[in-house]
């Protein structure tokens, strides 16, 4: 279990989060949601251990995310990867410095994604690069799975493929998948859970089919009306 | 498979399902997918799946057998109890729609007759 306890972060002036408490519940997938700069990204970045949180605690499993290193896999949303590697080569360098790397898995998944071992990440076009990207975070059997923007910028196809990968993968009750995304739409039936961030604090939080029967409307709808009442 | 993202889609499952049983579609002792093909094929998240195969467990309307799968299990006055649920639920959301619309019952009942007799009459001017 993830928890956010009074977690405060500011980068100069800029709060990007304003002691905010929340959960991400275990062995379910959780969206996170908001306008660009609500907070998505550096919640990701303090629960993957990248960075450390002005004021308040970030709790994994009651500890600190130090400890948990290996067992996040956090796909970020910039291309963190060496441009001059192959896939192949991509592949050996994530694998050697964790555990749960899954070789047979990673042969399996380069097959479904339709991606070539000796592709250069360099010259592949976006959305080969996304799939990679993914490949190389889910071809772990990693506890839990961060995934900033993972569907930004891709084409439909390639999207559908991600979505279907996730869910093919996904060991519910026992994996935690956290997903930032603007493409609320997307992963409507994706997640159990959401969370709406909006200028460093929670706006609205919940489970997403509660939701739907509360107020007989969609994640998106939701979410204007959120931001809406907020402004 | 598409799902209204306005409603819980754990209950459109399960909708979907049930019409299926009552169109004959699904019979008694047919297999169904197991949850996890459910889920990649409706692209749905795995414990929405989860969720609307226990309630169609508890329905009676499926059973799990270990290492087999799950089966249909519906008995016939299942099948007319569910019927009529459903028409209800059809009937009733038109009613209310209509009503909101300024219609009176008469004027739907009218209506739905007129609408049904210019289907029949085309029917029969097929034969023809």
């Amino acid at each position: 279990m993830i928890e956010f306890k009074g977690v405060s972060k500011s980068f100069g002036r800029t709060v990007a989060l304003d002691a905010v408490d929340v959960t991400f519940a275990t062995g379910k997938i959780t969206g996170l949601f908001g306008p660009n700069g609500a907070g998505k990204s550096t919640s990701l970045k303090l629960i993957s251990g990248l960075n450390r949180p002005d004021r308040g605690e970030v709790i994994i499993d009651g500890r600190d995310p130090f400890y948990s290193k290996v067992q996040i896999a956090y796909l970020p949303e910039i291309d963190h990867l060496y441009p001059w590697m192959n896939i192949r080569q991509a592949a050996s360098f994530v694998s050697s410095f964790y555990g749960d790397w899954d070789q047979e898995r990673y042969r399996e998944l380069l097959s479904f994604l339709n991606l070539d071992e000796e592709m250069k990440l360099g010259k592949i076009s976006k959305g080969q690069r996304a799939k990679t990207k993914l490949l190389l975070c889910t071809a772990r059997r990693s506890k839990y799975l961060l995934l900033d923007e993972p569907l930004s910028g891709i084409d439909i196809l390639t999207r559908e493929q991600i979505i279907q990968t996730l869910i093919r993968d996904f060991r519910e009750g026992e994996q935690s998948i956290i997903i930032s995304t603007h493409e609320i739409a997307e992963v409507e039936s994706l997640v159990d859970e959401v969370i709406f961030l909006d200028r460093g604090q929670v706006r609205l939080q919940g489970e997403a089919e509660q939701l739907r029967e509360d107020r007989g409307m969609s994640l998106v709808d939701i979410m204007k009306e959120a931001f809406r009442n907020a402004n | 498979m598409d799902f209204d993202p306005a409603r819980p889609i754990y209950q459109q499952i399960i909708d979907n399902f049930k019409k299926m049983m009552i169109r004959g579609e699904l019979r008694q002792g047919d297999k169904i997918p197991s949850q996890r093909e459910y889920a990649e094929m409706s692209k749905t998240n795995p414990n929405t799946v989860q969720r609307a195969y226990r309630e169609l467990e508890n329905l009676n309307l499926v059973e799990t057998l270990r290492g087999q799968g799950t089966f249909v299990s519906i008995h016939p006055e299942q099948l007319e109890s569910i019927r009529d649920e459903m028409a209800s639920a059809v009937l009733g959301s038109c009613i209310i729609e209509m009503r909101s619309l300024g219609f009176n019952d008469k004027e739907v009942r009218d209506r739905l007759e007129q609408m049904q007799g210019v289907k029949k009459e085309a029917a029969s001017d097929d034969r023809i």
